[in-house]
Formats: structure tokens, C-alpha cells, sequence
């Protein structure tokens, strides 16, 4: 099911759309999209071979914004359609944008699925914890307490969070990046895209209308590397702008520690490994919050198991090749018949 | 066989009822092949109960499966002549739909104190005097089975296994049929299991035999007749298969691949059972999260170039509701197929309905026109998928079939076409780096837009749900684009009406009365319309498969009668869709919502009222 490449070298230009882009200045989406255009000619398919799929809100316009196949779909279904379309033709890079209230309130079902069944497809999940395109209510990963237009006294829902669901559908691939760090935002997407299987990458994403610094604690100037764990395979798990703090397991669970108190170094700190298939510490690291951690960044997990698609191509040339019906003539000729003369 | 003369009689019907374990499906089944080999035309319908296996003996858990025999057979007939009980149960819950004077076999050996207290009887049915106008056949067929295969069982509980075996060689001696369809059948499927062909094959002798050797049952037998058919190979076929298979062959006929995305609902799960099992035609099943899924799944798998399906019942088809009015926007082939029950919500899973027209008609936001087509017949729902497949690919547009729980369970003896005869279905597609293509150009006869594929090269394109352009296809919120765009959506459904062929009437051109029915009531309204001009009456029919759009003629037709009537199994639908279309005409309704197919006594007896005013 190779996915054909380009005979020749393409760049960013030609994956720009001539439409308008029409998201607010300012908004998170602009770096997210101008990160995708940068990964799509590096990854090197031919240009009618991605397909990207939306379902409703500000960041399901994205299709329109890219010149590739696209398909705007309806609110939260994008998993679904995607899905559809990464069956019937497997030669496809499918590549799905949805912001939070589209993927985890209305698509919450479809979202599990596609991950619980290993869909070979490219998931980029707009978090900015607010319904921004109907003017600034509550989602699913909405902070506990805020006012909203829609929780005028606080809200009293607790918030999702994405990767406890992802990793909790027993998912393959679960990444975490900032919007404002188009680096590593590229860097997340690259692995995104080498991954085979349902791939989710989960980007703080800021909303500067309705939920404006909603992801500040982690995201302020003033303190982020203190708040942010970039997660690197095989190397130890180290944060703070002085790189003098880390993680390290005790007890089964995390703990904060600090490089050379109480006896501490490097090597007592847990090294990153997000390929091993046991969901535990991946979980753990998809938990991790301020104040009390920093947050997880990059790869979290990247586990290696079939797709959904290559089992469904397998099995399809199985049956083909034992069945002793092979065409419609045979079938409708098949089991018991008679012949009036 | 006997060879002396027998009684003919040109149709009849058998019910075999008993507890969900007693295998009436099997024994049905088996009775029906037989008549059909025979020379009959056949139908048939199952009538499961709703739980799977609700408590033995109990009428929650009765099981049954009609069949129809003879000569001309439009369905599995209303009334039986012959039921076959194999409990008290049974008996009680199914005594309504015998005829009266009509034959009734039981097992008598099953009518001990506690079976008849639990179905309800406050004393023996078989010795108190309620049944005495029927003729009652009080057959030991436990014991007699016990007997039968003692040699080869001696536990009575696989011994029980075999008792539908006897009341099946009882049937087979009454209708005068072979047993060596049913020897090699019982060969073939318990191969590996000798002592259970052999036990089962001496119970059908045993129950053939009783009835041969008991005088009063000698007089019983009866010849159906058998019918005159077309020259052809025959099989037997469920509307639900037939419409897996319809799907199939349009996939095969447009040379594209089947993709079907659904989520199981009774009594539409069949068909995708059945499709999935053909992944060697290239079918490609995904059964979905839900219904939604399902069909997102299939607008997916269609603007990627499949042929693309989703089938659901009632309340499947509301959940469908947005997704459709995005496969109408994007204007991408999709075939729904709905197969109806009573509704509304849960309502009647396991029974049929013809409630759903207006949902498949209206039932989305926005002017939201889709095509819609109606299977008539168990085997016609073959054609009828083709066709709707067809229509949605050839015309780029969703389009929705309509069958019912009694189309999809029942019946029917299917000529088997050869797959060249059937027309080639030819879509849209656009050409590889076509310079002048754009996702919303028309062709100008039908108004459908060009298939460009993902992979194509050089007709990237973005669609979606939002209005868009004509022609080019950018996101479009200027008011005139929307207005042309949804004349263009709602035209190119009714330009379909210049590609099907004329709606036909059969009867008498000077009729006082036209009979007028769409979808699953066919049969039973044919055969009341046959037999009252076989009576002198001068009445004619019309059946509707195209629903929407309606044939071109449909207005000159009916504008001939003075008298319609518009009998369908729901409140009125297809009444008002044409009262709405035809506002000059007057039309007359005859509506059931039980459940339950129309009865030809019935239907009679309303269009000789009628005729008589």
C-alpha cells in the first residue's frame, strides 16, 4: 500500500490554495497550517496523493487552505469520512483537522474508534478549550471553573484530556505540540506523518477571541521551560531552563526531582521510550500538568502495530484468492438452483 | 409419490409454528425448495419473535415461518391452510391467522397440563370444543419421533431434536411431494455427523408414513398446482439478499469497487452480512461505530471513488439525516438503502412499514432533494439496488431505496439474469488533467457535475458542506449562487424523470376504480386486483418502484380514472406526496399500521365497497 511519490521535488507553493485565508489574525491556526505546507513537500508523495478532511469549526476550514483533495465535512464526523475514504483507496496520505469541541464532544465516538482501530490516518487536534466559530462556548477541554458565555457562573464540567483518550483507546501514536513553535510543531508532524496507523498530534492552539492564553501556564514566556518537558527517544527526561530538573519513577508513579539534590543525576532519571507497547508510563506522561509537572511535549508514543488497513488489504487478497467465487455470475449461480424448461 | 388422482388446489399455504428452538426456519425452508423443485412457484416469510430465545413454552418465544405454494404466488399469502403447531403456544398465538375450516397438525404429545396452563388455555384445547371448526390432526409426533430413532438416540433430548422432521413428512405427504430434496440437503449439511442425517431422514419417513397409514389423513391430500414460468435457472431469494446482491452487481456493472459502511439494525443487518462475505467481488465492508459512521464512512469512500452504500433501517435513516443533506451538497453518488419497520422510534423492530416515505422524501434541513426508488417484490429488490446504484452514479446524486421488513425476510423465486444483460452503469468521470474542469460543471443534459477522484492528477479540488460556486466551487454565501445552485440540485433530480421508463398500468383502460400502491404491497394488492376481474369487476392497478422522481406519465395516468385509491402500510404518505403533485385529482386512501402486510380479503372487500358506491 506504498503511497506513490513525486518525480519531482515539490515546495511549499505548491500546496498554497488561492483562497483567502480567513481565520483571525493572530490565531494559532496560521502557524499550524504554515507548519503543514512546509512537512507536505518534504514528505515527498505526489501532490494528488493527500487528502485532507474536516468536519466543523474554525480549524476544519484548513482543507480549503491547502491545494491538495479536500473534503469540509459536517461537525465531528471528519474521523468518519476519513475513514471511509483511507478504506477505499489505501494509496491516500489522509490527514484529518478537528479542534476540540468537533473531536472530542460531537466526534467523540468516532475519534476512539478510529483510534481504537489502528486507522491509517493523520490526526491533528486543535486544542484551544473553547467553541470559537459559534462565538465562545465551553468544550469538552474547557478548564473546570471558567466562565464561558455558556458557564456564565463557572463551569462545573470536568475537561477531557485528549491524550488520556487517546492512549486510553490503546492508540499508536499520541504527540504534543504548541502552536508557537513551528519547529517542533514540524518536528511532531514529520513523525506524524512517518508513523502507519491512526497518528494524533495534539497542538495547544491559541484562540485570540474567545479563549485568549488559555494554554499561558504552560505557554508564558516567563516560566515555560520550567513547565515544559520536550520528550526525546532514548534520552533522559529533563526540563528547566537550567536543564537541572527531571523525572523519575517512584512508587509507580512520576515525581519532579532535582539534578544533583539528595544525590540525584541524570542517570536516575526515566528515559523516554515511546515505543514500548505497555500504556502505563505513556499515560502517565500524557497526565502530567503544572503546577505540580511540567507538561509533556513531542512524541509521547509511537507504537508499532498493523494498521487497520493493512489487515483489511490482507484479508481481502485471502479471500480472493480461495474463494471459488470470483465474479457476480458465479454467485448468483451459486448454492442450490433449478433450471425450468 | 402417490400417483392416483389427487385433489388439486392452486395455491396454498403452511405455517410452521413452535418454540425458537423447534427449527421451523429449517423445516419451512425445506418444504419450500421442495415445492419450488417441484414445479411451484414459492414465497416465504419468517415471523421471529423479538427476543432471541425467550422461555420454552412460552407465546414470547413462538417462531414461524409461512410458506406459500401453487400455481401464482404474488406473496406468502395472507391466511393459512394448513398450520402446523408444535406446542400450545403456538397453537394459541397463531390461531388467528388460520383459515377457518383450515387443517391444524399438532403435537399432541405436547399438550400435557403445564404447556397449555403456561400458553394460557384454561383447558385442553384438544379435547374442549374450541377448535371444532377446524379439522384438528392430533399426531404423537414426540413419542413417534422417540420411536423412530431409537435405534440411533436413546437421550429423548436428541431424539426431540428431530420432532420438525416429522411434522415436515407429515406436510410432505398431505401436498404429495418427494423427500430426496430434503435426503441430499440433510446429507450435505451434517456430513460429518452420520447419526444425525440418519435419524433426521428416518423422521421425515415416520411422519410421511403415519399419514399414510391413518385413513382420515389419506383424504386430506392434496396437488397444487403448478405454475407456468418463464424458461430460466431459478433460485429462491430474500429481499435482503437480493438487495446485497443488486448492490453487488452495480458495482461489478460500473466496474468499481463496493464500499458499504453500516452499523447492524434489524431488519436491515442482513444485507450487510451478506456483502461482507464477498470480499473476493472486491466488496469492502466497514462496519461502522454507528450509523452516522456508517454513512460519513461511505461519503468518504465515494468522493475517493468507490461505489459507495449504507444501509440502516427508520431510525438508522434519521440518525443518517445531516450526512445525507452532505452527500446532496457535495453531490456525490451514495446509495441509502432503508429497509422500513414500524416506527416511530424503537416501535416495531421485527415488523414491516412503509412509514418512512416522507423521512426518505423531506426528511433533512435545508431543500435537501434526493432520488428515491421502492423495491416491490422480494426478488425485485435485486433490480431495485441495481437501479438505485444507476441512478446515484450516473446522475451523481444520493439516492434512497426503500424496502421493507417484509421484502427483506421473505421470499421468492428469483430467474437468475446473466450479469452482460444488465446495462453498464457509466459515471461522470472526469479526465486526468482536464484544464477546463471544475468541481461544479454541469453536464448539460443531466446536470450532474464530473467525478474527479483523489490520486487524479491535476484535478485537485476542495468540497464540503458549505454552498459553493457554481461552476468553480469556492465557498460561495452570495444569494443568487444559493438560489441557482439548489434550482440546479432540485432540477437534476427531476431531469431523472427523462431517463426511466413510463409508469404502467394493468387492467382495464375503462376501469372504475384504480388500485394505486408503491413499494412492498405489490403482491397482495396485484393478486386482490386479479382476482376481482376474474370476478367481472372492472378495476385496474398502478404500482409505483420510482418514487421520486414520479414517472413522466404518472399524471396522465391517473387523470384517466375516476375513481383512485392509494393503499399503502402507513397513515397516507404516497397519498399526499401525489395529492401534492396533482392537486386537480381526488384521491381516496386505504391505510394499516399493524404492523402487518394488506390481507387480499381485505383489499377485496375495501375496492368492492368502493366499487359499489
Amino acid at each position: 500500500m506504498a503511497i506513490e511519490h513525486s518525480p519531482i521535488e515539490l515546495t511549499k507553493a505548491d500546496f498554497a490554495s488561492d483562497q483567502m485565508v480567513k481565520w483571525c489574525p493572530g490565531c494559532g491556526d496560521h502557524a499550524i497550517l504554515a507548519s503543514v505546507l512546509g512537512i507536505f513537500p518534504e514528505i515527498g508523495y505526489k501532490k494528488e496523493n493527500f487528502c485532507i478532511v474536516s468536519g466543523i469549526g474554525c480549524s476544519s476550514r484548513f482543507p480549503y487552505y491547502v491545494n491538495t483533495y479536500g473534503f469540509h465535512g459536517i461537525h465531528g464526523r471528519a474521523a468518519a469520512i476519513a475513514t471511509g475514504v483511507k478504506i477505499a483507496n489505501p494509496k491516500l496520505s489522509v490527514w484529518i483537522n478537528s479542534g476540540d469541541g468537533d473531536a472530542t464532544a460531537i466526534g467523540g465516538n468516532h475519534f476512539i474508534h478510529v483510534i481504537r482501530r489502528n486507522m491509517d490516518v493523520n490526526y491533528i487536534l486543535f486544542n484551544n478549550r473553547i467553541y470559537g466559530l459559534t462565538k465562545g462556548q465551553y468544550s469538552p477541554t474547557t478548564k473546570h471553573g471558567q466562565v464561558t458565555k455558556s458557564s456564565p457562573y463557572g463551569l462545573i464540567d470536568y475537561p477531557f484530556n485528549p491524550g488520556e483518550l487517546v492512549i486510553g483507546a490503546r492508540g499508536t501514536f499520541f504527540a504534543r505540540a504548541i502552536d508557537n513553535s513551528p519547529k517542533t510543531l514540524g518536528e511532531v508532524c514529520r513523525a506524524m506523518a512517518a508513523h502507519d496507523g491512526a497518528a494524533i498530534v495534539e497542538v495547544l492552539q491559541n484562540c485570540v477571541i474567545f479563549n485568549d492564553k488559555t494554554h499561558r501556564d504552560v505557554t508564558d514566556r516567563a516560566f515555560r521551560e520550567e513547565r515544559q518537558l520536550w520528550l526525546e527517544q532514548g534520552k533522559p527526561m529533563i526540563f528547566g531552563k537550567l536543564k537541572d530538573k527531571g523525572i523519575v519513577l517512584r512508587n509507580n508513579s512520576l515525581e519532579v526531582v532535582e539534578i544533583g539534590k539528595d544525590g540525584i543525576t541524570e542517570k536516575d532519571l526515566l528515559v523516554h521510550d515511546s515505543t514500548i507497547e505497555n500504556t502505563g508510563i505513556h499515560m502517565m506522561l500524557a497526565q502530567m500538568a503544572p503546577p505540580e509537572f511540567p507538561m509533556a511535549f513531542g512524541v509521547i508514543r509511537a507504537v508499532k502495530k498493523p494498521t487497520y488497513n493493512q489487515l483489511f488489504e490482507q484479508q481481502m487478497a485471502e479471500v480472493k484468492a480461495s474463494s471459488k467465487i470470483q465474479c457476480m455470475d458465479d454467485l448468483l449461480n451459486s448454492g442450490e438452483t433449478w433450471e425450468i424448461k | 409419490m402417490t400417483t392416483k388422482k389427487l385433489n388439486q388446489k392452486e395455491d396454498v399455504v403452511v405455517k410452521f409454528v413452535g418454540d425458537s428452538g423447534d427449527g421451523m426456519q429449517l423445516t419451512g425452508t425445506l418444504f419450500s425448495d421442495t415445492s419450488a423443485l417441484d414445479g411451484n412457484d414459492i414465497a416465504t416469510f419468517p415471523d421471529y419473535p423479538a427476543e432471541i430465545r425467550a422461555p420454552h413454552n412460552t407465546i414470547a418465544g413462538v417462531s414461524g415461518f409461512q410458506v406459500h405454494i401453487g400455481k401464482r404466488i404474488y406473496s406468502s399469502g395472507d391466511k393459512c391452510d394448513v398450520l402446523v403447531a408444535m406446542n400450545p403456544a403456538s397453537l394459541t398465538s397463531n390461531l388467528k391467522w388460520v383459515k377457518k375450516g383450515g387443517t391444524i397438525i399438532v403435537d399432541s404429545d405436547t399438550f400435557t397440563e403445564e404447556a397449555f396452563e403456561k400458553a394460557g388455555y384454561t383447558s385442553d384445547p384438544l379435547s374442549d370444543d374450541s377448535l371444532s371448526s377446524y379439522s384438528l390432526i392430533k399426531a404423537p409426533m414426540t413419542s413417534m419421533t422417540q420411536e423412530a430413532v431409537k435405534d440411533i438416540f436413546t437421550d429423548k433430548k436428541s431424539a426431540d431434536r428431530s420432532r420438525n422432521m416429522f411434522a415436515l413428512g407429515m406436510i410432505f405427504f398431505l401436498f404429495n411431494k418427494e423427500l430426496d430434496y430434503t435426503d441430499s440437503y440433510l446429507e450435505k449439511k451434517f456430513k460429518k455427523h452420520p447419526d444425525i442425517v440418519n435419524a433426521n431422514k428416518a423422521v421425515v419417513r415416520a411422519g410421511y408414513n403415519y399419514c399414510e397409514n391413518t385413513d382420515v389423513l389419506l383424504q386430506h391430500q392434496v396437488e397444487v398446482t403448478q405454475a407456468v414460468m418463464p424458461k430460466g435457472t431459478y433460485r429462491n431469494i430474500t429481499g435482503n439478499i437480493a438487495t446485497a446482491w443488486g448492490l453487488l452487481a452495480a458495482a461489478e456493472r460500473a466496474n468499481l469497487p463496493l464500499f458499504l459502511g453500516s452499523y447492524p439494525i434489524t431488519p436491515a443487518t442482513e444485507i450487510l452480512i451478506e456483502i461482507t462475505k464477498h470480499k473476493a467481488l472486491g466488496a469492502k465492508v466497514f462496519q461502522a461505530e454507528d450509523e452516522i459512521a456508517g454513512i460519513c464512512s461511505a461519503i468518504g469512500a465515494s468522493f475517493a471513488g468507490a461505489m459507495a452504500c449504507t444501509t440502516t433501517s427508520g431510525p438508522g435513516l434519521s440518525l443518517k439525516a445531516e450526512a445525507i443533506g452532505l452527500a446532496v451538497m457535495t453531490e456525490l453518488p451514495l446509495v441509502i438503502v432503508n429497509v422500513q419497520r414500524g416506527g416511530p422510534s424503537t416501535g416495531l423492530p421485527t415488523k414491516t412499514e412503509q412509514a418512512d416515505l416522507y423521512q426518505a422524501l423531506f426528511g433533512r434541513n435545508g431543500e435537501a432533494p434526493c432520488i428515491v426508488v421502492a423495491a416491490s417484490t422480494p426478488s425485485n429488490c435485486f433490480y431495485w439496488a441495481f437501479e438505485a446504484s444507476r441512478l446515484a452514479l450516473e446522475h451523481m446524486t444520493p439516492t434512497i431505496l426503500l424496502t421493507d421488513g417484509y421484502l427483506g425476510n421473505g421470499s421468492q423465486l428469483f430467474r437468475i439474469p446473466k450479469m452482460e444483460d444488465l446495462p453498464k452503469i457509466n459515471p461522470p468521470f472526469a479526465t486526468p488533467n482536464d484544464k477546463t474542469y471544475a468541481p461544479y460543471k454541469r453536464d448539460p443534459k443531466t446536470l450532474a457535475r464530473q467525478w474527479a477522484i483523489p490520486g487524479m492528477e491535476g484535478l485537485r479540488h476542495r468540497i464540503g458542506g458549505l454552498e459553493k460556486s457554481d461552476g468553480k466551487g469556492n465557498v460561495s454565501q452570495d444569494p443568487a449562487n444559493h438560489e441557482l445552485m439548489t434550482k440546479y440540485r432540485t432540477e437534476k433530480v427531476q431531469r431523472v424523470a427523462n431517463t426511466i421508463p413510463d409508469q404502467v398500468v394493468n387492467g382495464d383502460e375503462d376501469a372504475d376504480l384504480l388500485v394505486v400502491g408503491w413499494g412492498g404491497t405489490e403482491g397482495n394488492l396485484k393478486l386482490a386486483v386479479e382476482e376481482l376481474r376474474e370476478e367481472g369487476k372492472k378495476i385496474a392497478i398502478t404500482h409505483f418502484n420510482y418514487i421520486m422522481p414520479l414517472p413522466k406519465n404518472t399524471e396522465e395516468i391517473l387523470k384517466k380514472y375516476k375513481k383512485i385509491i392509494v393503499c399503502e402500510l402507513n397513515m397516507g404518505q404516497f397519498v399526499n406526496y401525489l395529492r401534492m403533485n396533482f392537486q386537480t385529482l381526488a384521491f381516496q386512501q386505504y391505510n394499516k399500521i399493524q404492523g402487518l402486510p394488506f390481507e387480499v380479503t381485505e383489499l377485496k372487500e375495501k375496492f368492492n365497497q368502493i366499487l359499489g358506491e
